[in-house]
């Protein structure tokens, strides 16, 4: 595309409308998969409930998250009077900002990404950090009560899982001996990373769970105690930001899970009569329902049976688990790129 | 209000000697969360201001009085037909009970005994509400303690039951059913093979939502050791029913002091030992167990006959012998206007609810409208407890020792 049109608009312009049109794509896709998830997400709830969930917007139900979302943006944003208005409306665009932006550097198929750089594992890493701002601003700008203790739950939340989730991805990179998300997808051609290292994908997907506030660790919105924690002052499209950074999260963990763990675009059994960023998809498909399925079937842990499972379990486990993976790879030579 | 607690708190001046006085100095006030009247958590309109320091409640303040309707009062002024209805919007989660407490009251002073199918028929329906209401409380309590599922599933097989309330009385809620005398109507045809087969299925209900709920890890780390009350704070503090019975005392009014025919019943009583969160979900549901047991009996043993007393001072004569009979017709009009006048005397009738003793205190003049109808509700010596039993827990754990208390503001109110 960037040849075709360098002749028209310069080398560097074509570059640029290269990128902006990949990006582009993503972002549109993307809104449209969060959008459906909305709704895969209200169909497996209501199946667990015995419920029908959404079906009378649109054959199925189908156009039901076109109605919510338009219902969301034609609602007033309201500034409640004691909130600070500068920080109260810019924590939803921050929080649905990372939660796009981290996807530049994940791979949908062979060489399908919008950037792709050597240190794409640390950038990921960097932007899910930078996530708890959001709620914590959120928190914070609301003044209130709830959102406050919501954003204070959150922060502590977050920080203790991400330690865990770090010695996670270093075992993951002694395996794959690079930080290039493709060159990880790559290094699993033979043998996907889940089967050796599969207690840490339970490790890592317990944590994404924690990380994107979900059930069981949804004790930052919890509703029966919280209200809905720290956007209980937000609506309408503010409200909605919140929501779409949520579910896009809830993708890009998903989406981490499949590239760390699950082979990313590589086809299982060798079928590969499906392209790659299909097979990219079905995958995250299967660990969103994972999401799905905790949320419908288990309760919620206290803010400090959250903080124990953290510190207690998780981490000294995920650093056992790193030194025995980087023990044996050494042992047995087999460490990437000659150790 | 408590005295307000202050801290000194030193905001890392540097330089400072050990017991020097910090150069900033602040007021350390708690931190003060309302929570309700509108909140999920408070199951109707609890007003609770708790007073956090972190995520740990140092005092819980519990406000009531948000739904009251001045039902006792209202009473006085009804005759003793028209106060019946309000007992089904005290604790609207298990209607009947209360209508029940009312009637034997009323009973105790006229001296009159409902015949015994009408006796039967009462057992029968004080138990189906006993499930319906366990039904809403422990699935509302899983939801408390954040598994979303169980109270979809819990609702599906109350709305069973309130099936059943609507075939004998016509409304699924403000059932109007139980009267002084007796019951209002017999059970219409076919309804005794629905519930045998409610009483088929409901078990295996049960054991689905036992295997999804009571010994799930988050479930039993949220709730065992919360809120543990030990037999004689129980006692103490006035609780009844399963509050009580989990604490390891084994009173249930049933047993020791039988009305209409619970005495020919054979069931048990579950009791716990430690009266934490935990028992009083598992007292509720073996009750629930226990009360399907009952509702079996009570349909095998149900004798032919008459549902109301023969006496036309109380009971309203048939549609039938009105068009025949002047002498109906003006006891049909004298019952729904003036009702009939109760002996003057007093009783403190209580009866074995679903949330504990509920009791009608009800003093009579002798007139045709009670002196006096004082409404003993079980969920108001829980609630008062609240902040002697949550205080030093978490937020979350209060929310979960409310939602075992299972309280309901309508009767707490009144």
């Amino acid at each position: 595309m960037a040849d075709f049109l360098t002749p028209y608009i310069g080398h560097t312009g074509a570059v640029f409308a290269t990128m902006l049109a990949g990006i582009l794509c993503v972002v549109v896709v993307l809104l449209l998969c969060m959008a459906y998830l909305t709704y895969y997400e209200r169909k497996v709830l209501a199946a667990a409930m015995l419920r029908k969930g959404p079906n009378v917007t649109g054959p199925f139900g189908l156009l039901q998250p076109m109605a919510d979302g338009l219902k969301l943006f034609l609602k007033e944003t309201i500034v409640p009077t004691g909130a600070n208005p500068v920080l109260f409306l810019l924590a939803p665009v921050l929080t649905f900002g990372l939660a796009l932006v981290a996807w530049s550097v994940i791979p949908f198929g062979p060489g399908l990404v919008i950037s792709n750089i050597n240190v794409g594992v640390l950038y990921l890493f960097a932007i899910s950090s930078l996530g708890v701002y959001g709620i914590i601003i959120a928190g914070w700008a609301s003044n209130s009560r709830y959102a406050f203790l919501g954003a204070m739950r959150s922060a502590a939340q977050m920080v203790s899982y991400e330690v865990s989730i770090g010695f996670v991805i270093v075992t993951v990179l002694l395996c794959s001996g690079s930080l290039n998300l493709s060159k990880v997808v790559e290094a699993q051609s033979h043998l996907w990373f889940c089967i050796p290292l599969f207690p840490m994908m339970v490790v890592f997907f317990v944590s994404g769970l924690a990380e994107t506030n979900r059930a069981p660790f949804d004790l930052v919105e919890s509703e029966s105690e919280l209200v809905a924690g720290y956007f209980v002052e937000y609506s309408a499209m503010a409200f909605a930001l919140f929501y779409l950074g949520e579910y896009m999260n809830m993708i890009l963990v998903s989406g981490m899970t499949t590239v760390l763990f699950l082979g990313g675009w590589l086809a299982p059994f060798g079928l590969t009569f499906l392209p790659g960023p299909i097979w990219f998809g079905l995958k995250i498909f299967v660990v969103l329902f994972g999401f799905l399925w905790a949320r419908a079937t288990l309760p919620r842990f206290r803010y400090d049976q959250l903080m124990r499972l953290g510190w207690k379990i998780f981490l000294p486990f995920s650093i056992l688990y790193m030194v025995a993976v980087a023990g044996f790879l050494v042992a047995t030579g087999t460490l990437p790129n000659g150790g | 209000m408590a005295e307000t607690k202050t801290r000194t708190v030193n905001f890392g001046v540097a330089g400072l000697a050990a017991g020097e006085q910090p150069l900033i100095a602040a007021e350390n006030k708690p931190y003060l969360v309302n929570v309700g009247p509108q909140h999920p958590g408070t199951h109707g309109v609890l007003r609770l201001v708790l007073e956090m320091e972190g995520e740990v409640v140092e005092r819980a303040d519990p406000h009531i009085g948000l739904l009251h309707r001045g039902t006792e009062k209202l009473i006085e002024y009804k005759t003793y037909i028209q106060a019946l209805p309000y007992f089904d919007r005290l604790d609207y989660v298990s209607p009947m009970a209360q209508e029940h407490a009312f009637a034997l009251a009323v009973e105790k002073l006229m001296g009159i005994v409902p015949p015994r199918r009408g006796q039967f028929i009462r057992v029968l329906f004080a138990e189906i509400s006993r499930i319906a209401n366990h039904l809403l409380n422990v699935t509302a309590f899983a939801m408390d303690v954040g598994a979303l599922t169980p109270i979809l599933w819990g609702f599906e097989e109350r709305e069973k039951l309130l099936e059943f309330y609507e075939r004998v009385s016509g409304a699924r809620f403000h059932a109007n059913y139980f009267r002084p005398g007796g019951v209002h109507r017999d059970l219409p045809p076919g309804l005794i093979e629905e519930i045998y087969g409610f009483c088929d299925q409901f078990p295996a209900w049960l054991d689905n939502f036992e295997a999804l709920i009571t010994e799930n890890r988050i479930f039993k780390q949220r709730t065992v050791n919360i809120g543990p009350v030990t037999a004689e704070q129980a006692v103490d503090w006035g609780f009844t029913g399963p509050m009580l019975r989990a604490s390891g005392v084994p009173w249930d009014l049933r047993k020791s002091q039988p009305y209409d025919v619970y005495a020919e019943m054979d069931f048990d009583v579950p009791v716990g030992t430690n009266g934490d969160c935990w028992e009083r979900f598992l007292v509720r549901v073996e009750e629930m167990r226990q009360s399907l047991k009952i509702i079996r009996q009570a349909l095998d043993n149900l004798p032919p006959g008459p549902v109301m007393v023969d006496n036309r001072k109380v009971a309203p004569p048939p549609r039938a012998e009105m068009k025949q009979s002047m002498e109906a017709l003006i006891h049909h009009f004298k019952l729904f206007t003036e009702g009939y006048h109760v002996p003057a005397g007093e009783t403190y009738t209580a009866v074995e609810a679903p949330k504990g003793e509920f009791a009608v205190y009800l003093v009579s003049d002798g007139s045709n409208k009670p002196y006096r109808c004082k409404i003993r509700a079980p969920g108001f010596t829980c609630i008062q407890a609240i902040d002697a039993i949550g205080r030093g827990y978490m937020l979350a754990d209060v929310v979960a020792i409310i939602g075992s208390m299972d309280v309901v503001f309508g009767e707490i109110d009144r």
